[in-house]
């Protein structure tokens, strides 16, 4: 620790290479995509955590919106809900739901959608229904759509935040809750779709954006000791590698204080450990 | 006129068994203790609606009082699954559970549609998905592609809610039964005036409603019943009254998953104490979480 901070001030961080967690590279890669200024319909968990450093580092003026109504939420710590009351509390506005719906989110007046996901396809089509063969009688009852299929039509962009296993990244969705391309080429046009759909899902291991002529998730970029081959591991279909994968900065000292800090808030204000 | 009434006075008048019942308020003002006093007074076969049946559908339907629901979106905010309301949709228990499943956006504007007095509302929605071909509870489609007669577009039609009874908390009402509430409104307007009978649980009744930024107000002539229970929404939160008790949201996760831990909760924190208690948001191990 240096001495040239003013007194009482939070410790710099260090400056050696810092160790961190795969969440925590996913949630700063996440955050970076965000740029200050734009107006972000935020879904809860890792996309919050994600929008909310955003927020306490290089885009102070990101418009955090929250289905729960919240318009420009200005939370100090993590919400562990999309009701917290941190985000009515620090709102510019607070609306009715079918308000944030119907006069905000369905014109497109909302750049970036930031999502998570239970499942996900190579078509960038998101399941968070039921895992399993049938509708009627699921393997796996999972919570349902919520704002997502909203969310995934009519923000101009989405982004979608989720870690990485071959069940999780599969070559068909087991039920389509919120459409990325459909079935390929032109499917959100035909669909009436307003939105351009997924540009990128950020995972544990990498970034991956869809092929721009087959719209198939393609691997664009890994993490510091991250491989190609690593990846396609944990992707069940045939994963397309991009020509130029990028190597992926880890996260500075600065995104991984601020990181911690809020979440360090969240916990200790909250109880919830 | 709404008529201030206890709460068992309000369950008791208002929700019959087979009746569809809304009980609104988006993480926000959840009135918990309404849903515990339906589970002690023994409701059976009810039509459950709500767009985030969290935990408080989740005690409803572990206790049996539901043979189906409409909703959104049902999980655990900020934790995890519903264990009740997945033991009823993946194992039938305690008895099966019939699903009518819609996005956030359609459940809003069926909610405004039944306010509106308008038999369906249209929204840009549901296109390409999985849900578009899901059956309502009837057997029927639950959403419809639609034309606009102006302009061609197709769009997709969802169909007015108009519950048999409403159920919202609010932090205050005056003594003539108008109601006030404010921070995170939800779609609780909607619900309360698009249902046929009107439940209102208040923090505190008043002299004087003051003035309150971003308020919505009830007046008396829109409710049928208010009760005043403190502490009505615990454990989510009434604003400027009560934080939100994310601990216990926590601890659900583990009393909900078993049956047994389930069953005794009921008889401790619901079967166990008197109606509009604090009590029943404890953890089921013989004391009181208030």
């Amino acid at each position: 620790m240096n001495a040239t901070g003013p007194p009482g001030a939070a410790p710099a961080a260090v400056a050696e290479p810092a160790s961190y967690t795969a969440d925590e590279m996913m949630t700063a890669c996440a955050a970076r995509a965000l740029q200050d200024g734009m107006a972000c319909f935020v879904g809860i968990g890792l996309p919050s955590a994600a929008a909310n450093l955003a927020r306490a580092t290089h885009a102070p003026n990101l418009v955090l919106i929250y289905e729960s109504g919240t318009i420009g939420a200005k939370p100090d710590r993590l919400p562990l809900s999309i009701g917290d009351g941190i985000l009515a509390e620090t709102a510019d506005a607070v609306v009715s739901v079918p308000e944030i719906f119907n006069y905000w989110l369905q014109p497109g007046r909302i750049g970036i959608g930031f999502l998570g996901a239970a499942q996900i396809d190579k078509f960038g089509n998101i399941n968070t229904t039921v895992i399993g063969e049938t509708y009627a009688s699921p393997k796996v009852r999972l919570p349902g759509a919520g704002g997502a299929p909203e969310i995934a039509a009519s923000c101009r962009e989405v982004i979608v935040v989720m870690r990485q296993t071959r069940r999780s990244f599969v070559q068909r969705v087991d039920f389509v809750t919120s459409v990325g391309y459909g079935d390929g080429p032109g499917q959100r046009e035909r669909l009436g779709l307003t939105g351009a759909g997924p540009r990128k899902v950020i995972t544990d291991l990498g970034v991956l954006e869809p092929d721009p002529a087959t719209c198939e998730l393609t691997l664009t970029g890994v993490y510091p000791g991250v491989s190609a081959a690593d990846v396609s591991a944990r992707t069940g279909w045939d994963l397309a590698v991009s020509g130029s994968l990028a190597m992926i900065e880890p996260p500075s000292p600065a995104e991984l204080a601020a990181l911690r800090g809020l979440q360090a808030i969240t916990h200790g204000s909250e109880g919830a450990t | 006129m709404a008529e201030i009434v206890s709460l068992a006075d309000a369950v008791a008048r208002t929700i019959h068994d087979g009746d569809a019942v809304a009980m609104e308020g988006f993480t926000h003002l959840i009135p918990f203790a309404a849903g515990r006093e339906v589970i002690r007074q023994r409701r059976r076969d009810l039509t459950l609606i709500r767009m985030t049946p969290d935990v408080i559908y989740d005690q409803l339907i572990g206790a049996g009082c539901a043979s189906k629901l409409i909703f959104s979106w049902g999980g655990n905010p900020g934790v995890g699954s519903l264990h009740r309301f997945r033991d009823a949709v993946e194992n039938a228990w305690p008895g099966p559970l019939q699903l009518e499943e819609h996005s956030h956006g359609g459940m809003a504007n069926r909610y405004a549609a039944g306010a509106s007095g308008v038999p369906f509302a249209v929204l840009r929605g549901y296109s390409g998905t999985g849900l578009e071909g899901l059956p309502g509870l009837d057997g029927n489609p639950a959403v419809r592609p639609i034309t606009c007669p102006f302009t061609g577009e197709k769009l997709t039609a969802v169909a007015a809610l108009r519950p048999d009874v409403a159920v919202i908390h609010a932090q205050r009402a005056d003594r003539a039964g108008n109601v006030q509430f404010w921070g995170i409104t939800g779609v609780q307007k909607e619900a309360a005036l698009g249902a046929q009978r009107s439940v209102v649980t208040v923090e505190e009744i008043v002299d004087t409603l003051g003035p309150q930024p971003g308020a919505v107000v009830l007046p008396s002539w829109t409710v049928d019943y208010v009760a005043e229970v403190p502490g009505g929404a615990h454990p989510s939160y009434a604003l400027g009254y009560s934080a939100r008790d994310n601990d216990f949201y926590l601890a659900w996760d583990e009393i909900s998953r078993d049956r047994e831990r389930f069953a005794r909760w009921l008889d401790t924190d619901v079967f166990g104490v008197s109606p509009g208690s604090l009590a029943g948001t404890g953890t089921g191990e013989g004391g009181c979480g208030a």
